[in-house]
C-alpha cells in the first residue's frame, strides 16, 4: 500500500487534489450503469444518486486545507482555497439544477440517465477549469464541460428549437475552442511553457512583453469571450438560452459562468499579472461594450428567456469590470457576484421552468400578467429575483455590484464604474417591467400557463430566495471566504 | 434602554406580519393603524428624551455589519433628524388612517407596502453609516413604486417606472461617490470606515470635492426635486393614491434637502461655496417656475404638486444661504411643507373620494355644502401661503431673512414667489369654495366623517401650534445647525431664531 502511494507520488498522482472530480465521475458512471440494468418509472433514483455524488464531492472539496494548497499531476492541478470555494459553489449549483429538473414542466422529455450523467460530467469539467494551474488542463476542463453542455442543450429531441440551440452552441463553441487552443500555442511559442506559475515568473521578469505573447493572450481572451458571452462574441447566447431546456439554461447561465470566470481569473491574475497593462485595456473595452450592449438589447425583448439571456450578457460585463480592476476588492467582488448571480438566475429560471407554454413561441413576458396576485408567493419570489438582478438592496445582487464597483474605483477606473452604475439603471427598466407585468397589469383571461409546483421546485425556490436575502443582509462569512480564496492569487 | 431600533423596524415587522394576519380588509387596516400608531408613540418618546443642548448623535446604536469593510449598522438621532423622524411616523399614521375607505382592494399588500415604506424612510433619517444610509435610500423605492403602480390612477405604470428610474439614476452616481469618499478617507488615515462622523474630517482636495459634491447633489436634487429635475414629480403625485401622495410630498422630498444638510454641507464645504450660487439660482427658478405652473393647472392635485416644487425651492434657498437663520428656516420649512402639503393632498383626496374628479372647474360653492371641509381647507391654504400665525410664515420668514444676509438678489426673487403662492392658492380656493353651487352633483356632497376629522385635526393642530409657538421646534435643530456652520466660520447664533 505505502509503496503504491510512493509510486503514485513519483508519478505526480495525488487523489486528494482531485477528490471531488473523482466523486462526480463515479456518480456519473453509477448512474449510467444502473440505468442499463434497472429501469424504473421516473428518475427519482437517478436524482438521488446524483445528489449523493455532489454531496460527496462537496465534502471532499471542503476537506482540502486552504492554508496548505496542494498541486499534483506535475503542477497541472491545484487544490487551494480558490478552487475549493469554486468547487463547493459548483456542487451547489448543480444540486439546485437537479432539484429544478425534478419540478420541470417538461420533465418527461428530458429526464434520463444520460441527462444526469452529462450534468455531472459538465460539473467535473468545470471543476477542472477552476483548479487547473496549467493552460492545457484548463482547456481540458473546458472541453469536458462544453461537450456535455452541447448535448444537454439539445436534449429535447423533438423540439426543433432545442436542436437548433444545440447545433449553434456546438459550432460556435468549436470555433471558440480553436481560438483558445491557438492562443495557448502562441503563448507556449513565446514563453516555452503553459504552466501558470512559470508564466507568472516569465511575465514578471520580462521588460517588454513579446508580441507573440500578447497575441496569444488576446486569442485566449477571444476563446473565453465566447464561453462567457462577452460582446462581440455573444451572438449565440440568446438563441441557445432560449432553445435549451430551461434547467439546462439555468445550469449554463449559473455554473458555466462561475467556472469560466474562475478559470479566467486564475489565468489573468496568476499567469498574466506581469502584463496587466496589456490585457487590462482590451478587457476595459470589452467590459464596457458587454454591459452596454447586453442591457440595451434586453430592453426590447418580449420573451422571458431571451431577456434573461441578454441580462446574462450584461452581467458578464459587470464581472469583467472586476477583472479589469484586479484589486482585492474586485476579486472578492467576482466571487460574491458569481454566487449572487448564480442564485438569482437559478431562482428566476426555476420559475420560468414552471410555466408550460415553452413549445411554440416560448414564454412571453405577458404570460406573467397578474401572476403576482394569483400566485402571491411565486410573484413575490420573481420580484425578489428581479430586484436582485437589478442590484437593489437588500439583496445579494446589490452587494455583489457594490464590491465590483468598489474594486473599480479602488483601482482608479472611475469611468468604468460610472458606466457600470449607469448601466444598472438601464437594466432596472427591464427588470421592473417584469414586476409591472406581475403586479400592475390587468389579468389577461385565458389558460393559466402555470402548473403546480412540486416539492423539489419549491425547495429550489426557497433555497435560492433564502440565499439571496441572506447574502444580501449578512455578507460577512462569504466575504471572508472569498477574501481568503482570492488573496493567494493576487500575491 | 435604547429603543431606536424598535422604532426603525417595528413597521417592517408589522409589514411582514401582515402577510400572515388572517381576516379581511378591516383587520388589515386596523392592524396597520395599530402598528404605525405604536411606532408614532414610541418615536414621540424620542422627542421627550432628546437633549437639545447636546452635540452629535443621541440614542446611538452601533454594530459591526460587514467588518472587513468597516460597514456598520449605525443609527442615531440628532437635531437634523429628530423632527423629520417624528414627521415620518406622524404622517405614516395619518396616511394609513386616510386610506381606510379609498383602498378596498388588495389591502394586505397595500398596508404592507406603506409600513415597509415607513421603515425605509426612517432608516434614511436615522442612519449615519453611509453604506447603511444608501441601502435605505434605495430600498424605499420599491414600496413607493409599488404603491404608485398598483393602486394609482390611469397612467400609474408610467408614473411608477419614471419615479423609480429618475431616483435610481441619481442615486447610483452617489454610490460611486460614497465609495470614493471612503477610499479617500482610507488613503488619508489608513482606516476603512463608512462612519459619517469619521468621514466628516476627511481632507478632500478641491477638485475631488467638486466631483463628489456633484454626484451627491444630483441624487438629492432629483429627490427634492430641484428645477430642472422635477419632471417626475407631477406624474408621481397625480397618479399615486392619496396616502402615497401624502408620504411622497410629506416625507420623501425631505430626504433630498436632509441629504444636503447631512452629507453635502459638512463634507464638501469648498464645493458648497463654489456651487452655492448655482443651487440658489435653481432654487429660486424653482420657486417662481413652480408657482407659475401651479397657477394654470386645471387639476387640484397637479396644482398642489407644482406648489411643492415651489415650496421645496424655499427650503433650498434657506439651506444654501449658509447662515443660521437660513438653515433653521429651511429646517422648519421642511416640517411645514410636510404638514401643509400633506394636509392639502389629504383634502384633495377626500373630495376626490366623493366626486371622482379633481378638476377645479367641476367644483364651486363648496362652502355651502361642506362647511367643515371648507374651513379645514382654508386653514391649510393659508398655512401654505405663509400667513402669520400659521406655520408657513415662520419658515418663509426665516428663510428670507437668512437669504437676505448672504444672497440678497435671490432673497428678493424668492419673496416674489411668496406673493405668487398667495395668488395661485387663493385663486384656486376661490374657484373651488366660493360662489354659487354650479354643478348639480355638488349639492349632495356630505361633509367630513368622524374618521376624516380624526385625519385632519391632528395636522391642523400642529399647523397652528408651530405658527404660534415655534420655539420648541426650532430649538431641537439649533445645536446641529450650529455644528454644520462651524465649517463655514459663521458660528454666531442669530437672535431672531430664538
Amino acid at each position: 500500500m505505502t509503496e503504491l502511494v510512493r509510486l503514485f507520488g513519483s508519478l505526480g498522482i495525488n487523489f486528494s487534489a482531485i477528490g471531488p472530480e473523482v466523486a462526480l465521475l463515479g456518480a456519473a458512471c453509477v448512474i449510467l450503469l444502473l440505468d442499463c440494468f434497472y429501469k424504473r418509472n421516473g428518475g427519482g433514483h437517478l436524482l438521488s444518486i446524483g445528489l449523493v455524488g455532489l454531496g460527496v464531492a462537496a465534502w471532499l472539496a471542503l476537506r482540502v486545507d486552504p492554508n496548505l494548497p496542494i498541486t499534483a499531476y506535475y503542477d497541472t492541478v491545484g487544490a487551494d482555497g480558490f478552487s475549493r470555494l469554486i468547487k463547493v459553489i459548483l456542487c451547489g449549483i448543480t444540486a439546485v439544477t437537479f432539484l429544478m429538473t425534478a419540478g420541470y414542466a417538461l420533465r418527461r422529455e428530458v429526464e434520463s440517465a444520460e441527462y444526469y450523467a452529462l450534468m455531472l460530467l459538465a460539473t467535473l469539467g468545470m471543476m477542472l477549469m477552476a483548479s487547473g494551474t496549467d493552460l492545457i488542463m484548463i482547456f481540458l476542463g473546458l472541453e469536458i464541460s462544453s461537450i456535455s453542455q452541447y448535448i444537454l442543450a439539445g436534449f429535447r429531441h423533438e423540439s426543433p428549437r432545442s436542436t437548433e440551440a444545440s447545433l449553434k452552441y456546438f459550432i460556435l463553441g468549436a470555433f471558440a475552442t480553436g481560438f483558445l487552443l491557438y492562443g495557448i500555442a502562441l503563448v507556449y511559442g513565446a514563453t516555452g511553457t503553459t504552466n501558470l506559475m512559470s508564466l507568472k515568473i516569465y511575465t514578471a521578469n520580462v521588460e517588454k512583453a513579446p508580441l507573440l505573447l500578447m497575441a496569444g493572450c488576446a486569442l485566449l481572451l477571444v476563446g473565453f469571450g465566447f464561453k462567457l458571452s462577452s460582446v462581440p462574441f455573444h451572438m449565440w447566447t440568446p438563441d441557445v438560452y432560449d432553445g435549451a431546456p430551461t434547467p439546462v439554461t439555468a445550469f449554463m447561465a449559473a455554473a458555466s459562468k462561475v467556472a469560466g470566470f474562475a478559470a479566467l481569473t486564475r489565468i489573468l491574475f496568476v499567469g498574466f499579472t506581469g502584463v496587466q497593462s496589456g490585457w487590462g485595456q482590451i478587457l476595459w473595452v470589452i467590459a464596457a461594450l458587454t454591459m452596454t450592449l447586453g442591457n440595451i438589447a434586453a430592453l426590447v425583448q418580449t420573451r422571458v428567456k431571451r431577456m434573461l439571456a441578454y441580462s446574462a450578457i450584461a452581467h458578464a460585463g459587470y464581472l469583467l469590470v472586476a477583472l479589469v480592476a484586479g484589486t482585492e476588492m474586485g476579486g472578492i467582488g467576482i466571487i460574491y457576484y458569481l454566487v449572487a448571480y448564480a442564485l438569482t438566475n437559478l431562482g428566476a429560471f426555476a420559475i420560468v421552468s414552471l410555466l408550460r407554454n415553452e413549445d411554440d413561441e416560448g414564454l412571453k413576458l405577458s404570460n406573467f400578467a397578474g401572476l403576482g396576485f394569483r400566485r402571491p408567493w411565486l410573484g413575490l419570489l420573481m420580484a425578489l429575483f428581479m430586484f436582485s438582478l437589478a442590484g437593489i438592496p437588500p439583496t445579494a445582487g446589490f452587494l455583489g455590484k457594490f464590491y465590483i464597483f468598489s474594486g473599480a474605483v479602488e483601482a482608479g477606473y472611475i469611468g468604468l464604474a460610472v458606466l457600470g452604475v449607469i448601466n444598472s439603471v438601464i437594466s432596472v427598466y427591464y427588470y421592473l417591467r417584469v414586476v409591472v407585468w406581475l403586479y400592475m397589469s390587468p389579468n389577461i383571461a385565458g389558460e393559466d400557463p402555470l402548473i403546480g409546483a412540486a416539492w423539489p421546485l419549491r425547495l429550489t425556490l426557497a433555497l435560492t430566495a433564502i440565499g439571496i436575502i441572506m447574502f444580501g443582509v449578512w455578507p460577512g462569512p462569504l466575504v471572508d471566504l472569498a477574501r481568503r480564496a482570492i488573496l493567494p492569487l493576487l500575491s | 434602554m435604547n429603543y431606536l431600533s424598535l422604532v426603525l423596524f417595528l413597521p417592517l415587522v408589522g409589514a411582514i406580519l401582515l402577510a400572515v394576519v388572517p381576516g379581511g380588509a378591516r383587520v388589515h387596516r386596523n392592524f396597520a393603524l395599530g402598528i404605525s400608531g405604536a411606532t408614532f408613540l414610541l418615536s414621540l418618546r424620542l422627542w421627550f428624551d432628546f437633549d437639545v443642548h447636546a452635540n452629535g448623535m443621541q440614542f446611538v446604536e452601533r454594530f459591526d455589519w460587514i467588518q472587513s469593510l468597516g460597514i456598520r449598522y449605525a443609527i442615531g438621532v440628532d437635531g437634523l433628524s429628530l423632527m423629520l423622524i417624528l414627521l415620518t411616523t406622524f404622517l405614516s399614521t395619518i396616511a394609513i388612517l386616510a386610506s381606510f375607505q379609498s383602498i378596498t382592494e388588495r389591502t394586505r399588500s397595500y398596508f404592507a407596502c406603506l409600513l415597509a415604506l415607513e421603515t425605509g424612510m426612517l432608516g434614511v433619517f436615522m442612519a449615519f453609516d453611509l453604506f447603511f444610509f444608501y441601502v435605505f435610500w434605495e430600498v424605499m423605492l420599491i414600496p413607493m413604486a409599488l404603491l404608485i403602480g398598483i393602486w394609482g390612477g390611469k397612467r400609474r405604470v408610467y408614473a411608477a417606472i419614471k419615479f423609480f428610474l429618475y431616483t435610481m439614476a441619481g442615486s447610483v452616481l452617489m454610490l460611486v461617490a460614497i465609495i470614493a469618499v471612503v477610499l479617500i478617507h482610507r488613503q488619508a488615515t489608513g482606516s476603512l470606515t463608512f462612519d459619517l462622523f469619521q468621514l466628516y474630517g476627511t481632507p478632500i482636495s478641491r477638485t475631488a470635492q467638486m466631483w463628489l459634491f456633484a454626484a451627491f447633489a444630483l441624487a438629492f436634487a432629483i429627490k427634492i426635486p430641484l428645477f430642472p429635475f422635477h419632471t417626475w414629480l407631477p406624474d408621481a403625485h397625480v397618479e399615486a393614491p392619496t396616502a402615497g401622495s401624502v408620504i411622497l410630498a410629506g416625507v420623501l422630498l425631505k430626504m433630498g434637502t436632509y441629504g444636503y444638510m447631512r452629507y453635502c454641507l459638512p463634507m464638501f464645504p469648498e464645493a458648497v461655496l463654489f456651487f452655492a450660487p448655482l443651487i440658489l439660482g435653481l432654487a429660486v427658478i424653482g420657486i417662481i417656475y413652480g408657482a407659475l405652473v401651479a397657477m394654470v393647472q386645471p387639476d387640484l392635485k397637479k396644482l398642489v404638486a407644482y406648489s411643492s416644487v415651489s415650496h421645496m425651492g424655499f427650503v433650498m434657498l434657506g439651506i444654501f444661504s449658509l447662515n443660521f437663520q437660513g438653515l433653521q428656516g429651511g429646517m422648519i420649512q421642511m416640517i411645514n411643507h410636510g404638514l401643509s402639503t400633506g394636509a392639502l393632498f389629504l383634502l384633495v383626496g377626500m373630495i376626490y373620494d366623493r366626486r371622482h374628479t379633481r378638476e377645479i372647474s367641476e367644483f364651486g360653492g363648496l362652502t355651502r355644502v361642506m362647511p367643515v371641509f371648507s374651513i379645514f381647507f382654508m386653514i391649510t391654504t393659508l398655512s401654505s401661503i405663509g400667513l402669520p400665525g400659521l406655520n408657513g410664515f415662520v419658515g418663509e420668514f426665516l428663510v428670507i431673512l437668512g437669504a437676505f444676509q448672504t444672497a440678497r438678489p435671490f432673497a428678493i426673487v424668492g419673496a416674489i414667489g411668496v406673493i405668487l403662492s398667495a395668488v395661485y392658492m387663493l385663486w384656486m380656493f376661490q374657484r373651488v369654495m366660493f360662489g354659487e353651487v354650479t354643478k348639480e352633483e355638488n349639492r349632495k356632497l356630505i361633509d367630513l366623517s368622524p374618521r376624516e376629522w380624526a385625519v385632519m385635526v391632528p395636522v391642523l393642530i400642529l399647523i397652528i401650534w408651530i405658527g404660534i409657538h415655534p420655539k420648541p421646534f426650532l430649538k431641537t435643530s439649533e445645536v446641529a445647525v450650529g455644528d454644520i456652520l462651524k465649517k463655514y466660520g459663521t458660528t454666531e447664533m442669530g437672535q431672531v431664531a430664538r
